[in-house]
């Protein structure tokens, strides 16, 4: 039997190679396929149930987002961010909307910068929430989905309330906020705090120690700093192998360096170590939350941008912490309405890299679970 | 003519089942009435399961369909009859059109031998557990050949999956089952038995339940059967054949329609089978609770009024969600609807407090709810555990659960042949 980290997912694009082989079977995982999360598909070549070699074939969702921003001006674009990590809207329009600005050369004033935090917080929870549903249904645990589902909707219901959607939410405009935030804006968000707070309780209670949870996630899909350093994991994944880099602390944006929170950091790098990290930082999300409510300003929500957004000729690269990890823009302006070129680095499609070094010689239900901790998200990946 | 009303009533004194008694007519009454009993079974599980689970899942479950989705298992049934008979060009027709009937009938023909109650079985094979655990491992031929025939990598998949799953957990579970056979051989004569009413009495001659029999020896054997029936029946957590989020649907992810509704109800009368033998084994099968210690005429009554205050029961959540149920006039034929199958339960419940049908029924009864028990623990189960990987799956069935039982089995010949003189020598010294 050939040894198989020897192999290389290429060697699936030879298959007289795999022809009348009777040790190997070459299955189609996706795009139709209940635990892809889409329309992921995935190549799998197996030895009975292991893992010989995968590969993913993207691009079944691709819309052409990038280019579509060289013909919109920079205000009509921001909308179509959203649609690309539908699950996590606001922070897209965040990276996007300081991006912007710092093209500009504005900032937003401190009361859109504190309801900004709040929401995209906010938004880092509803992501993870979608994220342990459906991670904890692809292992088999079917409960945990409506749980989550139901605390996820007091988040889209503040969303709904402070700008009129749910998902695609639009919420910032650049320089700012178009909206002030609702009447009661500080007080249902804390009350939603006060009431999610033993929620995170209840989904660990059925996970963190169950010991099917842990035997199923202990031990699969590891992966090491240096590989995900290699690889450019950014976001949980990479903390959950114990680096402690979170582009909140290491390059502060908006205004985090004014909150107080820790970078939950894991040890092995595996799947288990991945469901504490998220779970942790479902914790310091709501930490960051609390002093935000309490702190905002007073003032205005618009900094001084002009109507028609002109940007100087230049370019520029910004990136957030988006609740899946580095989400980055980079944008070229050649000094006219439209910007020349638009760039995403998404950090779900390069995490989405990491899939076959973590998957090979583990087997077939492991590459569910593994699919599911790197928490992809297909409008993402092909954009 | 008058022949034939003597044939039929001869058998009704008797204290045999009518497949040992050899009398034809009563046999296929009871065939019928089993049968019958069993499709209303899985068709109120489907509903109890998708109810029960929604209601752990803070969601409501079916509710359009009749009163509060009573009528959703009969809208469904139809439904899959209805849809387009599908078999997949590459399929090997025959095998296809077979593998779901040889599951079918290997999930029905097991209950010939359950004992609803001393004589209410359809007969009495002197070897019944044998027969029961023979008859329900010919599942897993039909399964394989359903996986085979479809021609497709993910059936493929799940059939060898379930095979190995299968086979290897019938390994522990004879093991519980034959420490439960030692049981009943404890007696003045020293010969067990296996027929499955013959263990119930002996668990009822030597007045204890064997699952409290040698503390805890009993009570592990019969941990151990829970854990492999579970798996026997490809149920969460051990449901790797059909896993959704890795092979679609398993074995039968080719199939459609009717074909696909009789492994659904395989699948559910398999459950319902394997609950009957642990209840049978472990849990006393027909007696009712405390038959030795509550006994006597006043508590032979009490319990035997169990069956009709639990209709009752039924019929009063009926008529108190009547009471709730909304106002407006599009409700009125669900309304009418809930009313009446309250009262047809209040009507069952009072009929059963008539004494003939009280004396007669309270062996089903106590059967029933028993297995109806295992039933809730089937979906509980499902709302609560992740599933098991593969490799986990045999790791826990040959290398903890076949030695814990083979230990059982040992320590139950132990204790079974040392408990007589310990017993002797503690009269001596007391």
């Amino acid at each position: 039997m050939t040894d198989p980290n020897t192999l290389s997912p290429l060697d699936l694009d030879t298959p007289d190679k795999t022809f009348l082989d009777a040790n190997e079977l070459v299955i189609n995982m996706g795009p139709q396929h209940p635990a892809t999360h889409g329309v992921l598909r995935v190549i799998l070549r197996l030895d009975g149930e292991k893992v010989m070699g995968l590969e993913c074939v993207i691009g079944y969702l691709h819309r052409g987002v990038e280019k579509i921003a060289e013909h919109r001006t920079y205000t009509m674009f921001n909308p179509y961010v959203d649609r690309m990590d539908y699950v996590a809207a606001v922070s897209n329009g965040l990276g996007y909307c300081e991006t912007v600005e710092k093209l500009l050369g504005v900032e937003a004033p401190p009361r859109a910068q504190y309801i900004r935090v709040i929401l995209t917080e906010l938004n880092r929870m509803a992501s993870h929430q979608l994220w342990l549903g459906t991670h904890a249904l692809d292992i088999g645990a079917i409960t945990p989905l409506f749980y989550t589902f139901r605390d996820r909707e007091e988040i889209l219901k503040i969303f709904e309330k402070f700008c009129g959607a749910r998902l695609t939410t639009h919420a910032f405009r650049i320089g700012g906020l178009l909206y002030e935030a609702y009447e009661g804006f500080e007080k249902e968000v804390k009350k939603f705090v006060a009431f999610v707070k033993p929620k995170i309780d209840e989904y660990e209670e059925l996970l963190t120690t169950n010991r099917i949870w842990v035997e199923r996630t202990k031990g699969v899909g590891t992966i090491s700093a240096k590989d995900c350093i290699a690889l450019g994991v950014t976001g949980p994944v990479l903390r959950a192998s114990g680096v402690k880099w979170d582009l909140r602390k290491a390059q502060p944006y908006a205004n985090y360096k004014n909150f107080d929170f820790d970078i939950p950091i894991g040890v092995n790098g595996d799947t288990y170590d991945r469901y504490l990290v998220r779970m942790a930082e479902f914790r310091q999300s709501l930490r960051i939350i609390e002093q935000a409510v309490d702190g905002i300003p007073e003032g205005p929500i618009m900094a001084k941008v002009p109507k028609v957004i002109k940007p100087p000729v230049g370019e520029v690269y910004h990136s957030i912490e988006a609740p899946k990890g580095e989400l980055g823009f980079f944008i070229v302006s050649d000094g006219s309405t439209q910007p020349y070129r638009v760039r995403v680095r998404p950090p779900s499609f390069v995490n989405l890299q990491a899939l076959e070094l973590m998957c090979r010689g583990q087997l077939v239900a492991d590459v569910i679970a593994v699919i599911g901790t790197l928490d992809i998200v297909l409008g993402e990946v092909d954009r | 003519m008058g022949e034939i009303v003597q044939y039929i009533q001869s058998y009704l004194g008797s204290d045999k089942t009518p497949g040992a008694a050899g009398n034809l007519f009563w046999e296929f009454v009871y065939i019928v009435a089993v049968f019958l009993g069993l499709s209303v079974a899985v068709i109120a599980m489907n509903w109890l399961e998708r109810k029960i689970l929604a209601h752990m899942q803070v969601r409501l479950g079916p509710m359009r369909v009749g009163p509060h989705g009573l009528l959703q298992p009969i809208a469904d049934a139809l439904k899959l009859l209805l849809k387009e008979d599908i078999m997949p060009a590459e399929a090997d027709p025959f095998v296809f059109w077979m593998a779901p009937l040889i599951v079918v009938l290997a999930a029905f023909t097991v209950f010939v031998v359950v004992p609803f109650g001393p004589t209410h079985a359809i007969t009495d094979m002197n070897i019944g557990i044998l027969f029961m655990l023979g008859v329900s491992s010919l599942s897993v031929l039909g399964i394989v050949t359903a996986g085979w025939a479809s021609n497709s990598h993910y059936p493929m998949m799940g059939a060898l999956r379930s095979s190995a799953q299968m086979i290897s957990y019938e390994v522990a579970m004879g093991l519980a089952v034959v420490s439960v056979i030692l049981m009943t051989s404890l007696n003045d004569t020293g010969i067990g038995t296996l027929s499955m009413i013959g263990i119930v009495r002996a668990q009822q001659a030597q007045g204890v339940w064997f699952v409290f029999k040698f503390f805890p020896l009993g009570l592990v054997g019969f941990f151990i059967f829970a854990v492999a029936m579970v798996a026997e029946t490809n149920r969460a957590p051990f449901d790797l054949p059909e896993a959704e989020s890795e092979l679609t649907a398993g074995f039968h992810t080719e199939y459609s329609g009717f074909r696909w509704s009789l492994f659904f109800l395989a699948e559910y009368s398999a459950m319902i089978a394997v609950s009957s033998i642990a209840v049978t084994l472990w849990l006393g099968g027909w007696l009712r609770p405390f038959p030795n210690l509550l006994n006597g005429p006043t508590w032979d009554l009490v319990f035997s009024l169990f069956p009709g205050v639990t209709f009752l029961f039924f019929a009063a959540i009926c008529f108190y969600n009547t009471a709730r149920m909304p106002k407006h006039p599009l409700f009125k034929i669900q309304t009418m609807g809930l009313a009446g199958f309250g009262v047809v339960l209040g009507l069952i419940g009072l009929a059963l407090f008539i004494p003939p049908v009280r004396d007669r029924v309270g062996d089903i009864f106590w059967f029933c709810a028993k297995v109806a028990a295992f039933m809730y623990l089937y979906i509980w189960y499902r709302g609560t555990f992740p599933r098991y990987r593969f490799d986990q799956l045999m790791k826990v069935g040959w290398k903890v659960l076949l030695p814990i039982s083979l230990a059982v089995l040992v320590l139950t010949a132990i204790a079974g042949f040392v408990e007589a003189p310990f017993k002797e020598w503690l009269s001596q010294v007391l």
